[in-house]
């Protein structure tokens, strides 16, 4: 008997442990691979409310219609994040009209720091139709956990800073706003620039 | 009229010959600082975006000689302060830490700061980094002492010193 329950305990640990990891890989592990299998992604995205450069509200209807591509990073990021807003503008650019066929966003995960000017700066550097997108900290956690974006705050050593970890993903979403891929921060240019196409020319 | 065609030919054969020969002498790139065993090439940095309080700068650094140096530690006048910094990407999170005892340069190695990897990295920028101005930095070595160098600007975002061809650089207007 007592063995048993002793077995039984054991494995309700196991089971509730196996979950909990399960969870957590999910929801803090991004997409792996070439991000182009849509089945195990398929609950990516969701329902969103966030404000762009005039102050106006934006939310998941304002993108339906034409596919999407959403980078999530932060102003005070000295090299992933204007990188990988280079190298879409690039690519945009190569698309020439064609890019006006989906919407390219730049979401701020720095809820404090970031907000419409500084992002209106911010993405004025890059092409012109990249739409930079803030939050209050509640909606940049509700938009995070939608999209299994992983981000964390990380003081400097001297308390007063901080830096944030983030996923380096560009989310690519059909445009009835379903998860279509990802863009990982390594690939070329030209792969870039191929799931661009396919998305504009599937999603 | 002799000597006409002998300083013609004799200029023909300098303009052949200057590009081997300053290969020969200069190997690496004309950009290159050398302080005792440290070989710095190819200093530069990216412009940065409106607003922006960040910027990361890159730079080769070779080590010729016997024993390993340590870069210690970078400062810049176009930052409140400039550190170093290493950034690593685990399953496609980004992960960006001050390494305080600054980057070993193991002898006989070449460590490259570059994007997606480490970088110097200037913090509160006093005014925006701009194509067109250098950014002069103080690297300090522990062993080769303190280099100055200039880093060229590459546009925002840009993979590269140069750029990369097709892509318009779209904040340097």
């Amino acid at each position: 008997m007592r063995m048993k329950t002793a077995g039984l305990a054991g494995a309700a640990i196991l089971v509730v442990a196996a979950t909990v990891f399960a969870v957590t890989a999910l929801m803090q592990a991004p997409p792996a691979g070439d991000g182009n299998a849509r089945g195990g992604f398929a609950d990516i995205g969701g329902p969103f409310t966030l404000t762009d450069k005039t102050g106006r509200t934006v939310t998941e209807a304002d993108f339906k219609g034409k596919p999407s591509a959403i980078f999530f990073g932060f102003t005070f990021c000295p090299d992933v994040c204007p990188t990988t807003l280079y190298e879409l503008s690039g690519a945009m650019e190569e698309l020439g009209a064609d890019a006006d066929r989906m919407n390219v966003v730049f979401v701020s995960v720095d809820w404090e720091r970031d907000g419409p000017e500084e992002l209106e700066r911010y993405v004025s550097a890059f092409d012109d139709r990249i739409r930079g997108l803030s939050g209050t900290k509640d909606e940049i956690e509700r938009i995070t956990r939608a999209y299994r974006v992983y981000y964390k705050r990380v003081p400097t050593e001297d308390g007063e800073d901080y830096t944030i970890d983030h996923s380096a993903l560009v989310y690519l979403m059909d445009s009835d706003g379903r998860f279509f891929g990802t863009i990982s921060y390594n690939e070329s240019p030209e792969m870039m620039l191929g799931k661009l196409k396919r998305l504009i020319a599937e999603g | 009229m002799r000597l006409a065609a002998f300083l013609l030919a004799a200029a023909m054969l300098a303009g052949i010959i200057a590009p081997f020969v300053s290969a020969t002498v200069a190997p690496a790139h004309a950009q290159d600082y050398t302080a005792g065993e440290i070989v710095l090439s190819d200093p530069w940095t990216r412009a940065t975006p409106p607003g922006a309080r960040t910027g990361g700068g890159f730079v080769t650094i070779a080590n010729t000689g016997d024993t390993a140096d340590r870069l210690v530690s970078a400062s810049s006048p176009v930052a409140k302060h400039t550190e170093i910094h290493t950034m690593s990407m685990d399953d496609g999170v980004m992960r960006m830490r001050h390494l305080p005892d600054g980057i070993e340069i193991p002898a006989g190695e070449t460590v490259a700061l570059k994007p997606g990897s480490l970088h110097i990295m200037f913090i509160d920028l006093e005014q925006p980094i701009e194509m067109g101005t250098p950014v002069p930095v103080v690297l300090t070595f522990e062993k080769a002492g303190a280099v100055d160098v200039e880093m060229t600007v590459a546009p925002p975002g840009a993979p590269g010193p140069k750029g990369k061809a097709g892509h318009k650089a779209h904040g340097d207007q």
